[in-house]
């Protein structure tokens, strides 16, 4: 048999950073990235006596999460404790949510393998701490503990096994990603850790009912590494199976220098976290009101910019899907045609050289180093004729490696397109001159000499004739 | 004139006319440390030159008129699990020996915003586990009407040093009844408020749901007055309750003509000693004589009650001091070789063995499989404990019962047998298990002249009740003035 006769299932956990200004249960800055140790307290140091307090933005965060994946909102939940001991967990435990989770019973729509919309369930969605950071190997092989991220709010999210492929996988932590974007409950900087994903796998011959024994790889934070991981995880079991083996539940780790995954932990050290109703903090009551206000008050949504787009700018639907697959790419599309008044160059230059930047460097849009307004100004450089759209290829390079304003761009690089007419008459004799076969041809009817002859003035100007005069301008010579 | 058996009412009394300084009180109470803290044992940090110092510094700024305010000068001792900023918070534990907190309990603040003194930290069972005080890592706290006796606990050190008039009051901590029984045991007045009242904001937590703060003192005036300074919402207590700002001292009537009070007759019976019983019924013909309407009912509470607080005191313990982890603070073992090591030799070596048994007890009632039976199971009768009261409390005012089945105890007598020492907190549990305010007061002394406490019991926010029901009591038996502690030695 081959891995055409399996069919893979795969369940996502997902954490992601909540974007509040304070920590979840202390008034502590929220904020990624400053000096170890800094943005701490009693509260979330574990110190003793000190007691924790819920942060009322990250259950309107997570409220908002839930109404815009198709949640139901538990209107009477709590928070529990989930003991257990490790360096990073300062309280010796973590606060989240075990049987009455904030939301529940949603689902998104992806597109599956074949690109039709297929639906993935969503377990529930639960508030919790997130665990400080352990930096090892620092002062001769020790480990340090920045307390900074303890008490990070986080939102867990988690899928019903719906997925049938990396593919799948990809695209439904992106659209979850773009979707919490939106909602602006979280900035999901993968790099930064704040959108990281737990991958449930486990395969079965295809037509199965019973699901197969599942390993889970933790804490995975980039598009690629999970395509790869799952790939090489799938590919694993199957031959254990196909091999007569079987499959151990286990904690996997994804190794991404070698491709594979290594066995962490088995069922055997599985722990027993003693969940139980956190004493220290109150229930969690919502009103009708209070939940219908959210509802209201939602941004827009990936789905309906969709269709904006389509309806009422004109772009096909396979323009606006790719814009509005990441908020931020939306964004600086609405941005820049907003200011250079052109939806469809707009459209046309971050779906084609601008994305195919991305992808060639393997960054996300959020990671894009230039701004909107410097884009709009390309474009309208373009528009007025002081470059080409071949110029403007350069100009996109340019702008990724060293954003600037790209009048200045153009400047120091020399790249200002040639109107003057005289400037262009010099050129289009040179190369009647140096081509005489070609207006040759010409006279003889072959119009394609004309191109060609257009090019070698290209050529000549390294690019920067304005090709519009350049057409013009032999076809009088010719014509003499 | 005893500076030191002066009540705080009479010690503020006497700072307003000039009799006093702030100064000459600190002194006393100072020597009064001295001279009797080797025999007794109260304190675990005696803050002398501190407070000596503090004492000079406020007397200048009253006299100034720099900072007003009653209490101005007046020293407080506190209980070792409530955090105290800049001075070590030990619980008594080898785990937080060299432990100093870097903040202070929200108590502490509303303390020193009063400009109090604090003279030290007390003596206490090692994170508040244990009726006796002998569960301390540093030494056992002695009873000052006979220091072969316990002084109870876990608050043995403030309820010992309030009797033995080593401090004027002090602030305990009550989860199953640390604070009143102690309170009983050394002939003084102490009192758990409603759960919620007072913030539970740097108090080291034991169980979390039932732990409380309260004071212990002299006599009732002292507890109305020292409850008006720590009670309040706090914003930084999820559990501290938003009510409006009440004067206790107000609700001191001395009349409580139609008071209702019921007398469980439960908790008269097996267990209970013959002494306790019958100065339990005379205190019971002193509220007749004053005007009260008492009944005996049925409160058939006690024989569940004691199960379901170890089950849900433990659980909560066994979560609470997880932090404690040689990690961060506290005690770290020097023997180890790599992180379990860390957890396992840290937490072996510095808790007591009271301490490891109730995480033991606590891990395995909130284990998967067990949680069930015990923990849930606990919850239930928790909620049903109190339907039981609020259906008495439709019926009377206060509920009367006895602090502590027995007198204090010898030294050594109860420490090596868990089960009997937890049958000491038989009377109390079921008031924290429902939440509920209650309050214990000296009723008289058995043969061997140690005192026996009364304990009453309030609904909910009651507390301006049963201060008066306490109050109207204590002002016609007058028992600090006919029984003192007298140091006995045999």
């Amino acid at each position: 048999m081959s891995r055409e006769d399996y069919e893979i299932v795969i369940g996502l956990e997902v954490h992601a950073e909540l974007s509040t200004k304070t920590k979840i249960f202390c008034s502590c800055s929220n904020e990624f990235g400053a000096e170890p140790n800094t943005h701490v307290c009693p509260v979330c140091m574990g110190m003793p006596g000190a007691l924790p307090v819920l942060n009322e933005k990250v259950v309107e965060y997570a409220v908002k999460a839930g109404l815009a994946t198709n949640c139901e909102i538990e209107r009477n939940s709590k928070n529990d404790r989930k003991n257990y001991f490790y360096p990073d967990t300062p309280k010796s435990y973590q606060i989240s949510q075990f049987d009455k989770p904030l939301c529940k019973k949603g689902f998104i729509e992806i597109e599956d393998e074949e690109g039709k919309e297929k639906k993935i369930g969503i377990t529930r969605i639960h508030i919790e701490d997130d665990a400080a950071k352990l930096n090892h190997n620092e002062f001769g092989g020790g480990s340090l503990v920045d307390l900074n991220r303890a008490g990070v709010p986080l939102i867990e999210t988690v899928s019903e096994p719906d997925i049938r492929s990396s593919k799948e996988a990809e695209n439904y932590l992106r659209k979850l990603k773009s979707i919490f974007e939106y909602i602006e409950v979280s900035d999901c900087k993968m790099q930064e850790g704040s959108f990281r994903a737990d991958i449930n796998l486990s395969v079965r011959k295809k037509g199965a009912q019973e699901f197969g024994t599942r390993t889970e790889m933790k804490n995975m934070s980039s598009f690629r590494s999970i395509v790869r991981a799952i790939e090489y995880e799938a590919d694993r079991q199957i031959e254990i199976i196909e091999d007569g083996g079987k499959i151990a539940q286990e904690t996997r780790r994804w190794d991404d220098v070698s491709g594979k995954t290594f066995s962490m932990r088995d069922k055997e050290d599985a722990q027993d976290y003693r969940y139980f109703p956190d004493p220290d903090l109150v229930a969690i009551r919502l009103s009708t009101e209070y939940i219908e206000n959210i509802k209201n008050n939602l941004p827009e949504l990936p789905e309906s910019r969709k269709a904006r787009y389509i309806n009422e700018i004109g772009l096909s639907e396979k323009e606006a899907n790719l814009l509005t697959a990441s908020k931020h790419l939306s964004n600086m599309f609405e941005e820049t045609s907003n200011i250079c008044k052109n939806h469809k160059l707009a459209a046309n230059w971050l779906l084609s050289d601008v994305s195919r930047i991305l992808n060639e460097k393997e960054i996300e849009a959020e990671e894009i180093p230039f701004t909107s307004e410097q884009l709009a100004k390309m474009i309208m450089l373009i528009e007025k004729g002081t470059i080409s759209s071949a110029i403007g290829k350069k100009v996109i390079e340019e702008l990724f490696e060293d954003p600037k304003d790209p009048e200045e761009i153009i400047k120091e690089k020399g790249w200002i397109q040639i109107s003057d007419e005289g400037a262009i008459k010099e050129v289009v004799q040179k190369i009647l001159e140096a081509n005489p076969q070609s207006v040759a041809d010409y006279k003889a009817g072959k119009d394609r000499a004309l191109g060609f002859l257009v090019g070698q003035a290209m050529k000549e100007t390294k690019g920067k004739a304005n090709p519009q005069m350049l057409n013009k301008m032999f076809i009088e010579e010719l014509k003499k | 004139m005893e500076i030191t058996q002066l009540t705080v009412h009479e010690l503020k009394e006497k700072l307003s006319n000039k009799e006093l300084t702030i100064s000459e009180i600190t002194k006393a109470y100072i020597d009064r440390i001295n001279e009797k803290e080797k025999d007794i044992g109260a304190f675990v940090t005696v803050l002398e030159e501190n407070s000596m110092k503090k004492a000079k510094d406020i007397e200048n700024k009253v006299n100034s008129g720099e900072i007003k305010g009653d209490l101005a000068g007046i020293p407080i001792g506190v209980k070792d699990n409530i955090c105290t900023k800049g001075v070590h918070t030990t619980c008594s534990s080898k785990m937080l020996e060299n432990f100093v907190s870097p903040y202070d309990a929200t108590v502490m603040e509303k303390v020193n915003n009063e400009n109090m003194i604090n003279l030290g930290k007390l003596n206490m069972d090692e994170f508040a586990m244990g009726g006796s005080t002998e569960y301390s890592a540093f030494h056992v706290t002695k009873n000052p009407w006979n220091i072969n006796k316990v002084p109870g606990g876990s608050s043995g050190g403030a309820a010992a040093a309030v009797a033995a008039g080593m401090v004027p009051w002090a602030l305990g901590s009550d989860t199953g009844g640390s604070i009143r029984q102690p309170a009983a045991f050394c002939g003084v007045v102490g009192m758990k408020p409603t759960y919620g009242l007072v913030s539970r904001y740097g108090l080291v937590a034991f169980a979390s749901s039932l732990d409380q703060i309260g004071p212990i003192t002299k006599d009732v005036e002292d507890c109305a007055m020292l409850l008006n300074v720590i009670t309040g919402h706090d914003k930084k207590d999820s559990t501290s309750e938003n009510r409006e700002k009440i004067d206790y001292t107000l609700s001191l009537k001395n009349n409580i003509k139609g008071m209702k009070i019921g007398i469980p007759k439960e908790f008269f019976g097996e267990g209970i000693s013959e002494e306790v019983k019958q100065k339990l019924e005379e205190a019971i013909e002193k509220y007749k004589e004053l005007g009260a309407e008492v009944e005996e009912f049925s409160l058939d509470i006690a024989n569940y009650s004691l199960a379901t607080y170890y089950i849900i005191a433990c659980a909560e313990a066994s979560s609470n001091l997880g932090r404690f982890d040689g990690i961060r603070y506290g005690y770290r073992t020097p023997n180890f070789n790599n992180l379990k090591d860390i957890y396992i030799n840290s937490r072996s070596e510095a808790f007591g063995s009271e301490v490891k048994r109730r995480i033991i007890l606590g891990t395995y009632v909130l284990s998967s499989g067990y949680y069930d039976a015990y923990y849930k199971k606990a919850q239930q009768v928790r909620t049903l404990v109190q339907a039981k009261f609020d259906e008495a409390f439709s019926k009377y005012d206060v509920i009367l019962t006895p602090t502590a089945p027995t007198t204090a105890f010898n030294i050594g007598e109860k420490s090596t047998n868990p089960l009997e020492m937890y049958l000491a907190d038989i009377c109390t549990v079921s008031v924290n298990i429902a939440g509920l305010p209650g309050i214990s007061i000296p009723c008289g002394v058995d043969k061997q002249g140690m005192p026996i406490g009364m304990q009453l019991i309030g609904q909910k926010f009651s507390e301006e009740t049963l201060l008066n029901v306490a109050y109207t009591f204590e002002q016609a038996v007058k028992f600090s003035e006919n029984y003192k502690p007298e140091f006995k030695k045999a």
